[in-house]
C-alpha cells in the first residue's frame, strides 16, 4: 500500500483529504506544518506529500525545499494542495520542485485526477 | 411525471436529437428538465410537455440542448491523446510529408476541451509540425455550448480535471477567478453547430476524427447510420477514435478495430467492403440503413 503524507493546519481538511485518499488506497499519515511533516520524513518518506501552503511554523514550500535534500527526498511526489491560486505561486512551487497543483477547493476527482497525472495511481482509477 | 408524457418525451428526444433513452430514465429527465420548466415559468413536466406538444421552438432547442450536455474535461480518458501523439500524429506526418496539412474532427466537441486538449498535443509536438496546416474542426449539437467553446474560459475546478499543472501554467491566462486558453490555440480551431443526425458531408474529408462519447447516445440503427456516413468523410488512411465504451465491432464493417490501440480504428477500404460478401449478424442490420 502506498503511502500519502497530509501537510495541513486545518484539521477539517485533513480530515477531508484522508478519507479520500483512503478511497484511493493510501495509508495516510497527518502534519499540522512543514516542521511536524519534516520530523515524519526524516524517520520515513512517504511515496506521496498533499502539501498546504501557508502554515505556522513553517509553510509548505520551505518544507519541500528541506525534505527534497534529505537522502531519497527526490521520490516523493509533492502535490500542493493550497487556496494560493495565481500563476505566480504555481510557478513558484514547479520551480521548486513540486510535481502537482491543486487549488482549492478541491474535491475527490480533482485529487483522483491529478494523482493519476503524477503515476500514484492508475489512470482507470481516476474515473471511477 | 406520467408514464404518457415520460412516453413523449422519450420519442421526442429521439426524433429531434437520436438520444435513446431507456424506460427507467425518469430521474435524469427530471434533474435536467425541471431546472429548464421553472427558468421559463412553466410548473413543471406536465406544462412543458404542453408546450413542447404546441411546437414552442425555442423550448424544442433548450430541452435537446438541456438532455445532451455530457460532462467532458481536458484529456478525459488519457489514453486517446496518448495514442493521438504516439502513434495517428506520427504516421499522419509521414503520410502528409508532401501536402504538409491535417484536418482533425472533434464530432462532439462540446464545451472545446476536447478539441482544446488536441491542440495543446499538436503544440507539444513543436518542430515536427513547423509549416505545417493544422485545421481542427469542432461540432457540437449546441449552440450555447459552442459559445462557451468558443470563449475558452474555464472555471478553477475545470482546469483541473485531467489538465497537467504545467499546460495550465503554458497554455492558459488567468483572469480572476477563471483561465481562458490562449489566443493562439483558440485560433487553431473553427466551431460549428452541428446535429449527426443531419448530412455532414459539407465539412469535407479528414485524416482524423473523433467522435467520442456520444454514440453511447443512440440506438443501433443511428449508429450504423453515422459510422457509415462518417466513412465517407474520412481518409482511406485516416484514423476514427471512439470513446471507451463505444466500437464498431458488430455494427458496420466500414471501420475496423486497430489492434492492441484501444479506441482507434481504421476505415476499410469501400471497394474491398462492397465486394466481400457481407458475413453474419451485420447483414440484416446493413440492409435496413441502405432501405432508409
Amino acid at each position: 500500500m502506498k503511502t500519502c503524507l497530509v501537510v495541513d493546519d486545518s484539521s477539517v481538511v485533513r480530515k477531508i483529504a484522508r478519507r479520500i485518499l483512503e478511497g484511493l488506497q493510501f495509508e495516510v499519515t497527518e502534519a499540522e506544518d512543514g516542521s511536524k511533516a519534516l520530523e515524519i520524513c526524516q524517520r520515513q518518506l512517504p511515496d506521496a506529500v498533499l502539501l498546504d501552503w501557508n502554515m505556522p511554523v513553517m509553510d509548505g514550500f520551505e518544507f519541500m525545499g528541506h525534505m527534497r535534500r534529505l537522502p531519497g527526498g527526490d521520490q516523493p511526489k509533492v502535490v500542493f494542495c493550497t487556496t494560493e491560486n495565481n500563476v505566480a505561486h504555481i510557478a513558484q512551487a514547479l520551480s521548486g520542485g513540486a510535481n502537482e497543483y491543486i487549488m482549492k477547493p478541491f474535491d475527490k476527482d480533482i485529487i483522483a485526477d491529478k494523482f493519476a497525472e503524477v503515476g500514484l495511481i492508475p489512470v482507470g482509477q481516476a474515473m471511477v | 411525471m406520467t408514464p404518457t408524457e415520460y412516453e413523449y418525451l422519450r420519442k421526442f428526444l429521439k426524433d429531434n436529437s437520436g438520444l435513446d433513452l431507456s424506460t427507467d430514465k425518469q430521474y435524469l429527465i427530471e434533474s435536467r428538465l425541471l431546472p429548464l420548466a421553472r427558468k421559463a415559468g412553466l410548473s413543471g413536466i406536465a406544462e412543458l410537455v404542453q408546450k413542447l406538444q404546441g411546437g414552442s421552438r425555442q423550448l424544442i432547442t433548450d430541452v435537446v440542448e438541456a438532455m445532451t450536455t455530457n460532462e467532458t474535461f481536458f484529456f478525459r480518458d488519457k489514453v486517446p491523446f496518448d495514442h493521438f501523439r504516439d502513434h495517428i500524429m506520427p504516421e499522419i506526418i509521414k503520410a502528409r510529408a508532401a501536402k504538409r496539412s491535417v484536418r482533425i474532427w472533434c464530432a462532439a466537441g462540446s464545451t472545446g476541451q476536447e478539441p482544446y486538449s488536441l491542440a495543446m498535443c499538436l503544440k507539444e509536438m513543436g518542430a515536427a509540425l513547423t509549416g505545417w496546416r493544422v485545421e481542427i474542426i469542432a461540432t457540437d449539437l449546441s449552440q450555447e455550448v459552442l459559445e462557451k467553446a468558443k470563449a475558452g474560459v474555464y472555471s478553477q475546478f475545470e482546469v483541473q480535471r485531467g489538465l497537467p499543472i504545467q499546460m495550465l501554467v503554458k497554455y492558459f491566462k488567468q483572469i480572476g477567478e477563471t483561465w481562458q486558453i490562449n489566443p493562439e490555440l483558440r485560433a487553431m480551431i473553427q466551431h460549428r453547430q452541428l446535429n449527426l443526425l443531419h448530412d455532414f458531408a459539407q465539412l469535407g474529408t479528414f485524416d482524423v476524427i473523433f467522435c467520442r462519447n456520444v454514440l453511447i447516445y443512440f440506438d443501433q440503427d443511428t449508429k450504423i447510420n453515422i459510422f457509415n456516413r462518417l466513412a465517407r468523410q474520412i481518409e482511406p488512411d485516416g484514423f476514427l477514435v471512439l470513446g471507451a465504451a463505444e466500437t464498431v465491432v458488430g455494427l458496420t464493417d466500414t471501420f475496423r478495430p486497430i489492434p492492441e490501440r484501444r479506441g482507434l480504428y481504421k476505415p476499410n477500404d469501400p471497394r474491398a467492403a462492397a465486394a466481400k460478401p457481407v458475413l453474419g449478424g451485420a447483414a440484416p442490420r446493413m440492409a435496413v440503413v441502405a432501405g432508409r
